[in-house]
């Protein structure tokens, strides 16, 4: 045996080592790995305008006393366009509220055309074309939702659109869990 | 249904491909023919398997099936039909499926053209293949599955980064993957080698054509990449030493390496435990070229989606297959001793440095690739290499090379004397130092080093004539007898003649085009005219176009020269409908002696438009020169010599020592 | 030459191959390495006029400026904390955006940052490692919108 052909094998490993801390960094780092700071803290106070079309928009004290889902959409957002089935079964299913954030829509009647084409899932619908109600939750693309405990805390944030996956294994758990405290 | 089928289909090769993996190279170790025979029953049903799948999934795309998640994510009802198609590899998903085809596809060829392989050597290399596959195919089970279905099934999709609609990277991963994959074959045979602990010029003649297909797709799938990056990008420049550029250039460097040591290994018997590393490497760094662009652990502007999850199974593969294959390398190459000795200076010798010098281009370049990593992993800061590094590692190592690549041919086998071969090349070297002062005093702005890489160009484009000459005897015997003796050449001959001079010709169009591009950057209204490189550049109207699917602001320019026929040309800027997401579209007039290169960018306040103007010199070399290294090959591949039987190796060794002016033969 | 003092200049050749391709490896290293810096390390370490290094962070929202006639465009990159003046002459990439991530080559002069490569990704959502890092070490992030305070 020589060990000189075993200079490959030995500097393939040195290699490796370092292709799997720089994989572990790369795994704290990635986007979706930023925690999201508002977990678990209160959401702030915040006030927005009802859509065209409906009566009452939607505020902070609307959220207090009761656990509900915030969901943030726009009709700019394909995705949103697939998540809503999964929220008007949930709306069917009648266990819990749904709140709606229309975000930066570019054309106010684009909300509301949408709601009546598809349905609305929505107990309360505020408009937010000035992204007021999206830095509240710390939002950062749609669509995206938020579990809010009877405190008016975020205790589950869902980037992307609920599956039904994400609903049967984490989110219903959630929300059972906070109605039964 | 069909969805179905494929992903049965798919679970099904999974399968066949453990059998392949497993029965047969046990089969060789017992010396068992009935399991041996297994190899290619398996390879071939396997293929077929993964065709099945393969053709699911392009039919989900071709029909819009929404309740495919891949499909959402990629497609759109709106998009033309060629992107649907390319749609199937332009995400992760697809295009592992793409590589375990591909991989399939290779392991297919080496069982219905390899008949004449030693039972046990193809029962063993197919064995490989198959285990290859198999692991591949895990990962894209379990981690990747291209069925996943999505249900509730959206109206529509969210269709496909509007940057890869386009036809140039519609075709490049394919290319791209045909070369990297390619190289599992080599890899396989140089396992398998490791195995029998025997490695003979017939093995090497074995090799030498599937390198050879590997080599050809890599060239011509890194080409298309920078072709696109030219054009796509709008920056003017065609490589950027981006890692995932890098990524795949590093085992062309390798494989060039391979190539040209397996002809040592054929004709000499000798650097056999060499051309066994470098197969290995070659594999290993399109391995770790697959890592690098879909881990994210290096940062890169053109990685699309990358995931590190995905990572630890590439990872975790490459691991598995290059470690074993090290490992195994370190305990069986000892056995593999050369037969014959050499003069340094001999063909063998000018082959080998040049092995040498593309080894360290190599591994300099996975260097500046992963040193951001190493340095990032050690806490010392956050740094990133950049192209000033590779350029000044890459030229001054391959400056030498190729004034090697053009004496060499003239070398003799085991010992050369270097006074007769540079007699031969007096004229070409005589020229190419003309060539290269003549540059530096026409060319204002002409630096030394830059006039130095055209006359460097012009030796290997000078001398790699010369040899052609030189073979054919033009002149020294009657005209005719010459014709005659060209049209008799090897095809592999005419393969490293084509090869060698394309390489000569990107050479030139790389360095002009590095050091004397002319770039102009102004705002511009309607009406408005500028002169760059001696052309007038008129910029007449811009209008609002619409296409299948985007929306585009198209400048309408008029170039002339010395009020010569004016051309039109109409740099775009788009506007994806569905992303929301703006392309470059340059417009490119090739000339004779660079391209003219136009860019329209973002309306001003005033109405006037940003506009940027490049001539690119000899850019359209660059193009032609690749063109012909990929002809090389395929030239090449057609040579008789691959298609009938391995000979004694015997016979071919006699051959070779008593024909001394026989070519290379890449 | 015998046998054995061939191999021993065959060793020594290949030896001083090495050590030469290692040596330029280095030398090159050393000239070409770009070092990262977000905009509050940029303040803090002030680093020479002629170094050339990249700096990171989000595109300040309603700090592009671009004055008529001329094709220089300045902006701001912040992390949150602290924000840096950018003067840049060309084309800047498709997808660059107010609140989006940016990475910058340049040197850093008198309170400038001259930029001469302005990079940001192909793909939308897309954030560079770097830029997340300098954000998070900012302990601001949650997002773009944040900015719109």
């Amino acid at each position: 045996m020589k060990p000189v052909y075993f200079l490959p094998a030995i500097g393939f490993v040195i290699v490796v080592i370092y292709l799997v801390k720089g994989l572990e960094l790369a795994q704290e780092r990635a986007p979706s790995f930023i925690p999201s700071v508002l977990i678990n803290t209160p959401v702030t106070n915040f006030n927005l305008d009802a859509i065209s079309g409906q009566q009452r928009g939607l505020s902070y004290s609307d959220l207090i006393g009761k656990v509900s889902i915030v969901n943030v959409f726009a009709s700019w957002c394909e995705a949103c366009k697939f998540e809503h089935k999964m929220l008007m079964r949930i709306k069917t299913n009648g266990r819990i509220p749904i709140y709606g954030i229309n975000w930066k829509e570019k054309d106010r009647s684009s909300g509301p055309a949408w709601l009546r084409r598809y349905g609305n899932p929505y107990r309360l619908i505020g408009d937010d074309p000035n992204s007021v109600g999206a830095i509240a939750f710390g939002v950062t693309k749609a669509p995206e939702s938020f579990v809010i405990d009877r405190k008016g805390f975020i205790r589950l944030k869902r980037t992307g659109p609920i599956t039904p996956e994400y609903w049967e294994n984490k989110m219903l758990p959630t929300i059972e869990r906070l109605i039964n405290q | 249904m069909l969805v179905e089928i494929g992903h049965f289909a798919l679970v099904l090769a999974l399968s066949m491909s453990f059998v392949q993996g497993t029965l047969p190279i046990i089969g060789a170790h017992y010396n068992k023919q009935s399991w041996m025979a297994l190899a290619r029953p398996t390879a071939l049903l396997q293929l077929m398997l993964i065709l099945i799948s393969f053709v699911a999934l392009t039919i989900a795309f071709l029909g819009s099936d929404f309740s495919l998640k891949i499909v959402v994510n990629n497609s759109h009802t709106l998009k033309p039909l060629l992107y649907k198609i390319s749609g199937v590899w332009g995400n992760h998903e697809g295009s592992m499926l793409l590589w375990v085809l591909i991989l399939a596809i290779y392991g297919g060829a080496i069982a219905t053209w390899g008949k004449n392989l030693r039972p046990a050597l193809r029962a063993r290399v197919l064995s490989i293949q198959g285990l290859l596959g198999f692991g591949f195919m895990l990962f894209i089970l379990f981690t990747s599955n291209p069925f996943d279905r999505i249900s509730p099934a959206p109206i529509n999709g969210q269709d496909l980064n509007p940057l890869l609609q386009d036809p140039g990277l519609a075709f490049h991963p394919p290319l791209l993957y045909l070369g990297y994959v390619g190289l599992s074959t080599t890899f396989s045979f140089a396992v398998a080698a490791l195995i029998e602990g025997k490695v003979d010029p017939v093995w090497a003649r074995w090799v030498r054509p599937w390198a050879l297909v590997a080599w050809g797709f890599l060239t011509s799938g890194i080409v298309l990449g920078s072709w696109w990056a030219y054009y796509e990008l709008g920056w003017g420049g065609w490589w950027f030493w981006d890692p995932v550029e890098n990524a795949s250039f590093m085992p062309w460097l390798a494989a060039t390496a391979l190539l040209h040591s397996a002809i040592v290994l054929e004709k000499r018997d000798t650097l056999k435990s060499w051309t066994v590393f470098l197969a290995i490497i070659a594999f290993a760094l399109s391995i770790l070229g697959t890592f690098i662009v879909r881990s994210g652990v290096i940062t890169s502007v053109h990685a699309f989606a990358s995931d590190p999850g995905r990572g630890v199974f590439i990872l975790a593969l490459l691991v598995i297959t290059i470690g074993t294959a090290f490992v195994l390398f370190g305990w069986r190459a000892p056995l593999l001793k050369g037969s014959n000795l050499f003069q340094p200076i001999s063909r063998e010798g000018g082959l080998l440095i040049n092995n040498f010098l593309l080894t360290v281009a190599s591994a300099s370049i996975l260097l500046g690739t992963l040193y951001p990593l190493f340095i990032d992993v050690l806490e010392l800061g956050k740094i990133s290499v950049g192209a000033p590094y590779f350029n000044a590692v890459f030229v001054p190592l391959m400056t030498p090379m190729i004034l090697i690549m053009g004496l060499a041919p003239f070398m003799t086998w085991k010992r050369a004397d270097i006074l007769v071969g540079m007699s031969k090349l007096k004229i070409a070297g005589i020229l190419s130092i003309l060539v290269f002062i003549g540059v530096w005093f026409i060319k204002d702005k002409a630096t030394v080093l830059a006039s130095f890489g055209i006359g460097v160009s012009a030796w290997l484009f000078l001398a790699t004539l010369s040899e052609l000459k030189n073979r054919i005897n033009l002149f020294g015997i009657p005209f005719k007898e010459s014709i005659n003796k060209l049209l008799r050449q090897p095809r592999g001959s005419w393969g490293m003649t084509l090869a060698h001079s394309g390489l000569a010709i990107a050479v030139a169009g790389m360095t002009a085009s590095s050091a004397w591009k002319v770039e102009s950057i102004q705002n511009m209204n309607t009406g408005n005219s500028i002169n760059v490189a001696g052309y007038e550049f008129k910029l007449e109207d811009v209008r609002q176009v619409r296409g299948p699917n985007y929306l585009a602001t198209r400048g309408i320019f008029a170039v002339s020269k010395h009020n010569s026929n004016k051309i039109i040309m109409k740099p775009e800027k788009r506007i994806y409908a569905v992303s929301q997401q703006p392309t470059t579209e340059a417009a490119i007039e090739p000339t004779l002696l660079g391209d003219l290169y136009i860019v329209i960018g973002d309306k001003n306040k005033d109405g006037s438009y940003i506009t940027r103007i490049y001539f690119n010199p000899l850019v359209p070399w660059m193009w032609f020169g690749a063109i012909l290294m990929v002809l090389g090959s395929i030239v090449s591949l057609t040579d008789r010599r691959y298609r009938i039987g391995a000979p004694s190796s015997r016979k071919m060794l006699r051959q070779s020592t008593s024909d001394p002016v026989e070519s290379i033969n890449t | 030459m015998k046998p054995k003092n061939k191999r021993l200049s065959l060793i020594v050749a290949t030896m001083t191959a090495l050590a030469a391709s290692v040596a330029l490896i280095l030398v090159a290293f050393e000239d070409n390495v770009v070092f990262f810096y977000s905009p509050s390390d940029l303040l803090k370490k002030r680093p020479g006029p002629t170094q050339k290094l990249r700096i990171g962070g989000l595109v300040k929202k309603d700090s592009i400026k671009r004055e008529p006639g001329v094709t220089e465009v300045s902006f701001e990159v912040t992390d949150l904390n602290n924000s840096v003046p950018v003067v840049f002459n060309g084309i800047l990439p498709d997808l660059f955006r107010e609140e989006q991530g940016v990475v910058a080559e340049g040197r850093y002069r008198e309170q400038l940052f001259y930029a001469t490569q302005i990079l940001a990704k192909h793909d939308e959502q897309y954030m560079p490692p770097e830029v997340a890092e300098s954000l998070k070490k900012s302990g601001k992030w949650k997002g773009p919108v944040e900015l719109e305070k």
